[in-house]
């Protein structure tokens, strides 16, 4: 990797750290999972059930928010606010800043869901004063969790890098949304007819599809994962954020920057 | 080897939301700027020259045209390694601390870890930076990043320095110091490439001025040069009290100062000035061309110039 890669995504880590609304975001997620374990010990005979299922909802919403929001700012902020001058008047190629500003954020992303896992496993062993062979395959929904917000990371790019920060946000929260129902557009897609079908069919298959990616009910209720699955999401996520990160790069390297 | 060759750069931007229409921001530009030397590129708000500058950086793509830069073509990344930049009122990451900064921004430029740390203390003692150890930038002043924008330009000790509007936000004795700093550079053999709509700070400074006005070129050469080329006018002194009959015909305004009088007449009348003061048989003292400031010129250009009215003047100079 280039080292003004590593330099640019070191810059982006250190800036979302010192952001204070990150530290709001990553202290109402504790305190969701404070309220798991509430929940949990007023849910008998299912508090681990309760605890993972809203620990892993929390890590997962708030690290999503935390992706657009710091995501759709990326680019656009940095253009609107003239700091992005001094960098690229220096020999750092635009693939090279998209770049970095991707694993910036993925980096920071990786280090809060560390954070916030750490709150699941204390809520989880708080209830259940031991954690159990089953609590393992909470490793393997946060891997997805982290696969998702590569791709959220990588979509807030794409928007920012055209868009404004509002619309950028709206374009993002829009297709997470979309693509957490992923499977029920693919279902609804397999039952229309005619223009409906290839129109639902195509929209199915271009969403990010982050309903593969959530496995929490599933870790909750202790079903097992298979490692084809692990491999599937694996190169799911990575394909669908090279392309995102793909798209960003050609639209940013044409981009007059007034 | 030319530092700059601008070679037929323009700028046209569609504007407009529904009905897209050309505007354009900057017509062929052709300009070379030698090594070594204090270039002024001159003209009014929304000339054409921070477009130019972002064009060379690479921020702004031309219409057409081409450059080079260093004897390189422009779009060749390691150029940039050789080259400074400051925007015109630049805007830092607000989080970093001065020295998180500019080590930042030495590690984008590839100056080595073993000197950056040194490099980073130089060029904010340089830019009278001191005593900002762990302040952010977001407390800094407006004059204040205006001297840390300046040592980001020159910390990877460049040999080509872009200024957009320096001195902008100066106080006067920052002002002075940016000068003195620019000259420095110049001594160190750099070429310095500013634009400005303060004329006097380029008169000061500059070997040679570029004058831009609604995206043309409208001049471009040494600053004497250039107002040799408006004077027009020549100073005679000669010896006595007498005024000839003839050189006050001429619309000469005279005055008397001991046993000297001076008078200022157009350059094309001065044979007939001296003719006068033969027949007279008075003894001339001097005969001196007036240097007229950049200013006239810079004010009789865009007077002049096919579109220009001239009205703008009186906030643009």
């Amino acid at each position: 990797m280039s080292p003004r890669i590593l330099h640019i995504a070191r810059n982006t880590f250190r800036e979302a750290v010192r952001d204070r609304v990150l530290y709001n975001l990553i202290a109402f997620a504790l305190l969701l999972s404070g309220a798991a374990i509430f929940v949990g010990q007023i849910s008998i005979d299912i508090e681990r059930l309760v605890v993972v299922n809203l620990g892993l909802t929390a890590v997962s919403l708030f690290g999503v928010v935390i992706a657009i929001f710091i995501g759709i700012g990326l680019v656009s902020k940095e253009i609107e606010k003239r700091t992005l001058y001094t960098v690229l008047s220096r020999p750092v190629r635009r693939w090279e800043f998209i770049v970095g500003k991707f694993f910036g954020l993925a980096g920071t992303l990786v280090v809060n869901t560390f954070f916030m896992a750490i709150g699941v496993f204390g809520a989880l062993l708080y209830v259940a004063h031991k954690f159990s062979r089953p609590d393992a395959l909470i490793l393997v929904a946060l891997y997805f969790i982290v696969l998702e917000f590569l791709i959220i990371c990588s979509l807030a790019l794409l928007f920012s890098s055209f868009s404004s920060p509002l619309l950028s946000a709206v374009f993002a929260f829009s297709l997470f949304v979309i693509g957490s129902f992923a499977d029920d557009l693919r279902g609804f897609a397999a039952m229309a007819h005619g223009a409906t079908r290839w129109f639902a069919t195509g929209a199915a298959y271009l969403v990010p599809n982050f309903s593969a990616l959530n496995v929490i009910s599933a870790v909750a209720h202790e079903q097992p994962m298979g490692g084809q699955l692990i491999l599937q999401n694996t190169l799911y996520a990575l394909f669908y954020t090279a392309m995102a990160l793909s798209g960003a790069v050609l639209i940013f390297e044409r981009r007059n920057l007034k | 080897m030319a530092a700059i060759e601008i070679l037929g750069l323009e700028k046209t931007y569609m504007v407009g939301f529904w009905r897209k229409r050309p505007k354009r921001a900057l017509l062929p530009l052709h300009l070379t700027v030698e090594e070594g030397e204090i270039f002024g590129f001159l003209g009014p708000n929304g000339a054409g020259k921070t477009t130019t500058l972002k064009m060379l950086m690479g921020l702004v793509f031309p219409t057409a045209g081409t450059a080079r830069i260093l004897g390189r073509d422009w779009t060749d990344p390691e150029v940039k390694a050789q080259i400074g930049f400051l925007p015109e009122q630049p805007y830092f990451y607000d989080y970093l601390t001065a020295h998180e900064l500019l080590n930042y921004y030495g590690q984008l430029s590839g100056v080595p870890a073993k000197d950056r740390k040194r490099r980073v203390e130089e060029v904010l003692e340089s830019v009278g930076l001191t005593d900002i150890k762990g302040v952010q930038l977001r407390k800094f002043s407006k004059g204040m990043l205006q001297r840390a924008g300046i040592a980001q330009a020159i910390l990877h000790n460049p040999k080509l320095v872009f200024f957009d509007e320096p001195m902008s936000g100066l106080d006067p004795l920052g002002r002075r110091e940016v000068r003195d700093l620019m000259v420095r550079l110049k001594q160190e053999g750099k070429t310095v490439f500013f634009s400005t709509h303060i004329l006097s700070d380029a008169e000061a400074l500059c070997d040679r001025v570029a004058i831009i006005y609604k995206g043309a070129l409208r001049g471009v050469g040494a600053v004497e040069d250039l107002t040799a080329t408006v004077q027009g006018k020549v100073e005679v002194i000669w010896h006595g009290t007498q005024i000839p009959a003839s050189l006050k015909a001429l619309g000469a305004e005279c005055h008397v100062t001991g046993d000297t009088v001076s008078a200022v007449i157009p350059e094309s009348q001065q044979d007939a000035a001296i003719d006068a003061l033969r027949r007279e048989r008075i003894r001339l003292i001097a005969l001196t061309p007036l240097r007229t400031s950049l200013e006239a010129y810079f004010v009789e250009k865009l007077q002049n110039s096919p579109d220009g009215t001239g009205k703008t003047l009186g906030t643009a100079v």
